[in-house]
């Protein structure tokens, strides 16, 4: 179970959708976790930013980048932020 | 109450709002787009915003504020899209019946809309290059 592929959408701002060229996608993936999508995805599209940058939220709110994925969630990688 | 808007501010109108019989302070802050930062010359900005994270956690600042603050009501707009130099980027205005809860209000949710919303700032510069604020990469 712990391979099952999951789909997962995944929605990107900023720098993060500038460098992957779309503003979201649904990722077929086995990650477990954000912390393993993101992982997968930087690698894959050769993201700037590293994980220390980065927060994560899942379904419109901030998780830890260890919280579990589900089939069909919503994956947001907030880059650093700068409001005001 | 926190909103993202798309039009040039009404500051005036936001203001009066929060005027009412019990009222007797009011603070408001306007963050106004500048023509420069880390020693470049900027021409514009442009904001971007995930929207429903963004609202959902003005909603906790807000009560987080209510807890900590003796106000009455407390508001927040803040811009979305292409901005020039000059435009109130953001504004923040509370009320309540005395000035010191009034000024730490609005100090509190400007402080943490900075740094919590997920709203992100690209600004242009003169020679034509732009970048993130923040990112650490200019594009």
């Amino acid at each position: 179970m712990s391979d099952q592929i999951k789909e997962i959408n995944v929605r990107y701002y900023a720098l993060l959708r500038e460098e992957r060229g779309c503003p979201s996608e649904t990722i077929k993936t086995n990650a477990q976790t954000p912390l393993e999508l993101y992982t997968q995805l930087r690698q894959q599209y050769r993201f700037s930013l590293d994980i220390n940058s980065l927060k994560v939220a899942l379904n419109d709110a901030f998780y830890s980048w260890d919280s579990p994925l589900q089939d069909k969630d919503t994956v947001v990688f907030i880059p650093p932020v700068a409001g005001g | 109450m926190f909103q993202l808007s798309t039009t040039t501010l009404q500051c005036d109108e936001l203001k009066r709002a929060l005027i009412f019989a019990a009222v007797g302070a009011v603070v408001t802050f306007e963050g106004i787009v500048r023509n420069h930062n880390d020693g470049r010359e900027v021409v514009a900005l442009e904001y971007e915003t995930y929207e429903d994270l963004a609202v959902g956690e003005a909603i906790k600042i807000f009560a987080q504020c209510r807890q900590q603050f003796n106000i009455f009501e407390a508001k927040c707009v803040h811009r979305i899209g292409k901005l020039s130099i000059g435009d109130v980027a953001v504004w923040v205005g509370v009320c309540a019946s005395h000035r010191e809860d009034a000024f730490k209000g609005c100090r509190y949710i400007i402080d943490e809309i900075k740094t919590r919303l997920p709203i992100w700032k690209k600004e242009y510069y003169t020679n034509g290059d732009s970048g993130w604020v923040n990112c650490k990469k200019i594009i």
